[in-house]
């Protein structure tokens, strides 16, 4: 069948084009224009060439705070998957116990980030916070202020709070996707509750896991809002994580090149990492 | 291998079951011979998947025993029956090989490797699949799926019965026909007792031996293909077996005669004075069109191939006659004639055995 070709059809996606211009565009070439100048002041500019992305590769700074991150995710993606599976498995298939405990799981994802923040900073506050005060009084020497372990441990504590939901949420949708026929099957097979697990739950979900995975990633290493208000990035800089010492560097210090290269990097680094886990987890699906 | 008999079998879904309507499945007594095809017909809702869970342990009945030969197994679990069961929708390990998924059940039994690849390659030849051994699973088409569900039954010597639930829905229609009659064969080679569930009586009719014909929770008749087609026990039967399904005219029943609408219509056999409300059943190929005997007003002619129906009324009521294709139709008529020989006397419902048979 010979297709009509007409050039003009392009017009059609000009629209499209334009608004991804002026979202996406258009604000990512001024960082990338920042990123390969540098300037005296007076609104003056000269030519750097690649100087701010050798500089940004080779700072000390910007590496402690990627190894921080990449520790951080690490932890998070370790801890969130299992957990929300677990509990997936574990949340009522029907009936009103399923409704509430929908709601309930569902509550935390509704809680802005500065408002988790919060909460989690009262909360740990030795002084007069629940967490803080009651570690306190049992004789725990935690202070979220001035022990980079404990800093650490309430901001993945809080954020396993805030985000364990959606992964639980995620699995139990792709759960109740299974028939109950594969249950059936699985126990005239004489499966024990591990195999239905490996074999049938666990690929029945990969789907879901895939997106878990994916969005858990992206948004802790990402983060920025929660230790912001609950620690600053401190105590020193144990918990300055690359978005934080980007504004630091950005706006703190007002190094817009170096912080324009940095955002560019770390672009690429979010989309490099979010490629290698999609094709690590498709890779299976794809053999014959 | 097993006899499989249920003893005053019933099941309600209900934790308190009061009236009739609460019981899915209502009390019932039934043996399933060692070997023998089975098909389990009716229409959507009438408890044959309940009792075939029932059979397979899935579900615990809320009375009554299930027996495989002297055992009770009424409170074993499904894993300790040795029971295979294929369901609606083809249920294959998605990660595994055909070989692997055909391997399971013997692994999570414990047996020597050397036994499960034995055992593995047998039933791949059994059921046409020894090439597709290595490949993944979640490829195939649904009736190489539903082929691996049955290979994953028969893989297991010791298996008691195989019990099928509606497993050619998914199937497209030249596959049906197809694993239909391996299935038959497969049977006939290796002698498994098989339990058919279906609502297709088509399906039902080339599978079993004997078909158990079920209605509203209840077991209406248990036969053979033939004498459920000549000798329905139940209106539900005759109606719901063959196409078009049997005539039912409300009649009076006196001796060997029967009245309908002011029309008298010998009957063959005489019957006892009947109580409750009385039918006569007649198949459609027992009717003919004639001059005399009950008035039909023709509503129109179907062609159906190998024959034609005549689709009309007698005394109010649907009455369909089939006219073999050879056979002409005359151009017109306004009665129907009936085989004396081939009617049948229903008493809300049920058949009426006639009087000398009866004694």
């Amino acid at each position: 069948m010979d297709k009509p070709v007409n050039n003009r059809a392009w017009l059609l996606v000009l629209p499209v084009l334009v608004l991804v211009a002026f979202s996406a565009v258009i604000p990512l070439m001024t960082v990338v224009n920042y990123s390969v100048q540098d300037t005296f002041g007076r609104n003056q500019f000269f030519w750097n060439g690649l100087g701010w992305f050798e500089d940004v590769l080779h700072s000390d700074r910007v590496h402690a705070a990627l190894g921080r991150q990449l520790l951080f995710s690490g932890i998070i993606l370790a801890i969130e998957i299992p957990l929300g599976i677990f509990i997936a498995l574990n949340m009522p298939k029907r009936g009103f116990w399923a409704s509430l405990v929908l709601v309930l799981m569902a509550l935390p994802l509704l809680i802005p980030w500065n408002v988790v923040g919060t909460i989690w900073q009262v909360f740990g506050r030795v002084d007069i916070g629940l967490l803080g005060h009651t570690l306190a009084a049992l004789g725990v020497d935690y202070n979220y202020v001035n022990d980079p372990l404990d800093a650490w441990a309430t901001i993945i504590v809080m954020d396993v709070w805030h985000w364990t939901s959606l992964v639980a949420l995620l699995c139990y949708a792709g759960l109740q996707s299974i028939p109950d026929a594969y249950y059936q099957a699985a126990r005239i097979d004489q499966a024990s509750r591990w195999g239905v697990f490996r074999f049938i739950e666990l690929p029945k979900m990969r789907g879901v896991l895939l997106i878990a995975v994916l969005l858990r990633f992206m948004d802790s290493f990402m983060i920025y809002t929660e230790p912001f208000v609950v620690t600053g990035g401190g105590p020193g800089n144990a918990t300055t994580f690359l978005s934080i010492d980007l504004v630091k560097m950005a706006i703190g210090q007002f190094d817009l090149g170096p912080a324009a290269a940095f955002s560019l990097i770390y672009f690429l680094v979010i989309l490099l990492i979010s490629w290698v886990f999609y094709t690590a987890m498709t890779a299976e699906r794809e053999r014959p | 291998m097993a006899r499989i008999t249920l003893e005053n079998l019933a099941h309600s879904y209900r934790p308190a079951p009061k009236t009739d309507d609460d019981w899915a499945l209502k009390p019932m007594t039934l043996t399933w011979r060692d070997g023998g095809a089975y098909a389990l017909l009716g229409s959507s809702g009438c408890g044959k998947s309940t009792l075939l869970n029932i059979i397979s342990g899935l579900l615990h009945p809320t009375q009554g025993r299930v027996l495989f030969e002297d055992r009770d197994v009424t409170a074993l679990p499904t894993a300790a029956r040795d029971i295979a069961q294929v369901f609606q929708f083809p249920v294959v390990y998605d990660t595994m090989t055909v070989r692997q998924n055909l391997a399971f059940p013997l692994k999570n039994r414990c047996l020597p490797a050397a036994e499960i690849a034995r055992r593995v390659q047998d039933v791949a030849r059994m059921i046409g699949m020894e090439d597709a051994l290595d490949r993944r699973a979640r490829r195939l088409t649904a009736d190489a799926k539903q082929k691996i569900s049955l290979g994953r039954g028969m893989v297991r010597h010791e298996v008691n019965a195989i019990l099928f639930d509606e497993p050619l829905t998914v199937i497209d229609p030249q596959m049906k026909w197809e694993l239909r009659t391996q299935l038959k064969s497969l049977h006939r080679e290796f002698g498994h007792t098989m339990i058919y569930v279906t609502h297709d009586q088509t399906e039902a009719l080339t599978f079993a031996d004997e078909v158990v014909v079920m209605s509203e929770g209840r077991v209406v008749q248990v036969g053979t293909p033939r004498s459920l087609f000549d000798a329905p026990a139940h209106t539900f039967v005759g109606y719901f077996i063959g196409s078009p399904g049997m005539n039912l005219l409300d009649a009076e029943v006196q001796g060997a005669t029967a009245f309908v609408a002011g029309t008298t219509i010998p009957l063959g056999t005489a019957y006892a004075p009947p109580k409750g409300r009385v039918q006569i059943g007649i198949r459609p190929d027992a009717a003919r069109p004639a001059t005399e005997g009950l008035p039909f007003r023709l509503i129109r002619v179907e062609d159906v191939g190998h024959h034609r129906i005549l689709r009309g009324e007698v005394a109010g009521a649907a009455f369909n006659v089939t006219v073999p294709e050879d056979e002409p139709i005359p151009a017109s008529f306004d009665r129907v004639a009936l085989d004396p020989a081939r009617i049948g006397v229903f008493v809300d419902d049920w058949r009426l055995a006639p009087l000398e048979r009866a004694a």
